[in-house]
């Protein structure tokens, strides 16, 4: 069995607050041994050493809302390249939504994506099952069975289960299982014909506007429904003030219901859709500067549970179009750790709390034994430059999309090295 | 400054000129290499612009309308969507100026075969045009066109986004039978939503010093518009208190997904422009509408018909005067370096 020593390393593990220097040993696919005095005295002669150079060790970031587009759409991206944009953005594991073709609807489809990405041997991958067949919202997936098959959690991806009626049985029925439903809160009359966030800026641009109530509504609705139904809720990527407050309100009145945010939620506004700007045409879209600033707090108080880079890739084909035509989404893998870090540099939140959210805590949201430092845990970590300053080049990037909202950002702290299961899938070029 | 002084002279004397095409361009330049919209112009370029065009209303009227200011140029207008008045107006300001104009209809052409747009635009631009006159259907399509070409690109109406020639052919309108755009009180009256026309309207009166107002149900005024510098009314007889200028939008039914409004009987009992609420607007104030009009709709037909007060048809006639000066403008940026 293989062992490899990563020594002065500054080992860093948000689930246990520790942030210290010292050492790490893996054994095989596991992590055996780490802490501040380990290889003190030297490291035997029969053990590999990697020097990390008083870099950050920590634990592989997870990731809980990546598109894949494998099966059905290999031109955008395939379970490969997703795979190595993963791993070169220190992710370690991703649950990928449904919406692929065929919908992971259907145990065989699910089974198909485990198989494929275990053989790949990049990040790991787990699958959410579908809500609804088809993603249609009209009937129930087999949800059991899936669950049996190994979905984490039931979500209809990027389109919202809008049909209060089935929201409240999927809830219901879910709950059987012990399975949360994730909803794309959003709701789709309101949003109808809306290709940015409504207000000055769009009639500006004489772009359809998506109303801020448009998740506000969702999100109050379905907080309803799970109180109701007793169900397990998680929202995604929540973009505005008070779908975030409903949530926060929610959570004091000891509902279990959660939710995440997106990178471009807090990094960016709806400003950077400038002139008509495809590639920051997202869903939900990018709100105002307000907003933004109140999903920086909502980090910060704990309204918001995890970040997650909500991946979405799509061709040039799909992105040099007049903007209403033009996909929704951006690749997001490669930036999560550099942009969740800026709430670091900007002084917002503590590294270990900032880092918090993209380890341990989603992985504890899908319950995956993931995200922190622990002996006999998979080995599945990063190495981190914390300070280095780099622009990000979506040329650059390993997805075969290049559709990224943060082309050009200057960003500070980048993934030097990746391993899972004991074994270094990603090393930064010089 | 000496150069600008001097510039702005010979101007005036060239104004005065009956020989249009022996004016030399080489120091009244328009500083775009297109014109996308009228937001980001400034007074001055806007001023320029319809300076040029108003030496060109006398020459219109002339018996001999043929000038060779754009000989050797070629203009392909590429519509998107269907239009008479536009289409037509870059037409004849085209070869009045001695042009070779093509019009390139969507019906006919590849993209009806599924061309994307920009594939569409290398095309074009492959041939060599000196300028295209572009009309979409979507916001922004027109900018994202003019990004992949070498020509002048002028758009001739972007989804709901811009129509600056529209706006600088209504501002010739109001310049000529007012005298000024300045000071003046112009209500803009309906469809406000789906108006690209009323975007660009505001932007330039605005831009020139008018007091602008919008009148419409609040299910047709768009979210965030204050934010653009005007005042929001929901009732006629209000809006138009005192006005100087009553600028009709057509209702664009065709972009409405429905239930903007209950009906068209309603929707012109209370938005539709008559003489009772028309009182309400200066004495002298002037009616105008971008056409195509629909009668009884937002109009009533004698309102529109009234040739004391409607300069409908003079905005037609201002439209090819106000083209010309586009197409001649644009052109003679194009002199400057050589074109891949």
């Amino acid at each position: 069995m293989s062992r490899i020593a990563y020594i002065n390393a500054r080992l860093l593990d948000p689930a246990s607050g520790l942030d210290a220097p010292g050492a790490l040993l893996s054994e095989g696919e596991m992590i055996s041994d780490f802490g501040p005095h380990l290889f003190s005295d030297g490291v035997p002669e029969n053990i590999a050493t990697i020097d990390c150079q008083g870099h950050c060790l920590m634990p592989g970031l997870v990731d809980i809302r990546v598109q894949l587009r494998e099966p059905g759409e290999e031109y955008k991206g395939t379970l490969e390249s997703a795979g190595r944009a993963a791993t070169a953005g220190g992710v370690t594991s991703m649950v990928c939504l449904p919406n692929t073709n065929p919908v992971i609807d259907d145990m065989s489809v699910l089974e198909f994506v485990a198989r494929r990405a275990r053989k790949l041997g990049l990040a790991k991958v787990y699958p959410y099952g579908a809500v609804t067949k088809g993603l249609k919202g009209e009937e129930l997936a087999e949800i059991g069975l899936l669950s049996e098959s190994g979905a984490l959690a039931f979500t209809d991806g990027i389109k919202p289960v809008s049909d209060a009626q089935i929201m409240r049985r999927a809830l219901s029925y879910a709950s059987n299982f012990g399975q949360m439903i994730i909803q794309h809160a959003e709701e789709p009359s309101l949003a109808s014909g809306g290709v940015m966030n409504a207000g000055e800026t769009a009639t500006r641009l004489g772009l359809g506007g998506i109303p801020r109530e448009a998740e506000i509504i969702m999100v109050e609705r379905d907080i309803r429904l799970a109180e109701m139904s007793g169900g397990r809720l998680h929202f995604a990527h929540l973009s505005t003030a008070e779908a975030i407050d409903a949530v926060r309100k929610a959570k004091t009145r000891g509902l279990n219901i959660s939710c995440d945010t997106a990178p471009p939620y807090f990094a960016l506004s709806e400003i950077a859709v400038g002139d008509y700007r495809t590639f920051a045409k997202l869903s939900p879209p990018l709100r105002a500067e307000d907003d933004r600033l109140a999903v920086i707090e909502g980090l910060k108080d704990g309204a918001i549970d995890a970040i997650a880079s909500d991946h979405a890739p799509h061709d040039e084909e799909s992105k040099r179009l007049p903007f209403a035509q033009a996909a929704f989404g951006g690749v997001g893998l490669e930036t999560l750790l550099p942009v969740t870090l800026e709430l670091f540099h900007n002084g917002h939140m503590d590294l270990l709390a900032a880092l918090a959210l993209i380890t341990s805590a989603p992985a504890d949201l899908v319950g995956l034994k993931a995200g922190r430092l622990e002996k006999g845990a998979a080995a599945d970590l990063t190495l981190v430059d914390l300070s280095r300053g780099w622009k990000i080049d979506a040329d650059k990037m390993h997805s075969i999309s290049k559709n990224s909202p943060f082309d050009g950002h200057l960003v500070q702290g980048l993934a030097l090295k990746t391993i899972v299961d004991g074994r270094t899938v990603f090393e930064l070029d010089g | 400054m000496l150069a600008e002084t001097a510039a702005c002279a010979f101007y005036q004397a060239a104004l005065l000129s009956r020989f249009m095409s022996e004016i030399a361009l080489d120091k009244i330049r328009f500083p775009h290499s297109h014109l996308l919209g009228i937001e980001g112009l400034s007074p001055d370029v806007i001023s320029l612009l319809l300076d040029r065009a108003e030496s060109y209303v006398e020459h219109n009227r002339q018996a001999d309308k043929n000038l060779s200011v754009l000989s050797g140029r070629t203009i392909i207008n590429l519509f998107y969507e269907d239009s008479t008045r536009t289409r037509t107006s870059f037409e004849l300001a085209g070869k009045k100026l001695g042009g070779n104009v093509i019009n390139m209809s969507v019906a006919t052409s590849s993209v009806k075969k599924g061309e994307t747009l920009i594939d569409t635009a290398m095309t074009l631009n492959a041939m060599h045009p000196d300028v295209l006159v572009v009309r979409h259907n979507d916001s922004g399509a027109v900018k994202l066109l003019s990004e992949k070409v070498n020509c002048a690109v002028i758009n001739a109406g972007d989804g709901r986004h811009e129509h600056p020639t529209q706006a600088l052919l209504d501002a010739l309108t109001i310049r000529r039978r007012k005298g000024k755009i300045s000071g003046l009180r112009v209500a803009i009256c309906g469809d406000i939503a789906h108006s690209r026309v009323a975007r660009s309207n505001i932007h330039l009166l605005n831009t020139m010093g008018a007091e602008v107002r919008l009148i419409a149900p609040k299910t047709l005024i768009p979210s965030g518009i204050k934010g653009l510098g005007v005042e929001v009314f929901n009732d006629m007889n209000t809006g138009l208190k005192g006005c100087d200028i009553v600028m009709m939008l057509r209702l664009q039914t065709e972009r409405m997904g429905g239930g903007f409004f209950p009906s068209v009987r309603e929707y012109f009992h209370f938005f539709g422009l008559d003489y009772e609420k028309l009182a309400n607007a200066k004495e002298d104030a002037l009616i105008m509408h971008p056409g195509p009009m629909n009668r009884g709709v937002e109009i009533a037909s004698e309102v529109a018909d009234d040739l004391g007060r409607s300069a409908i048809r003079e905005q037609v006639e201002m439209g090819v005067a106000v083209r010309m000066a586009c197409l001649e403008l644009l052109s003679a940026n194009l002199d400057k370096g050589e074109r891949s």
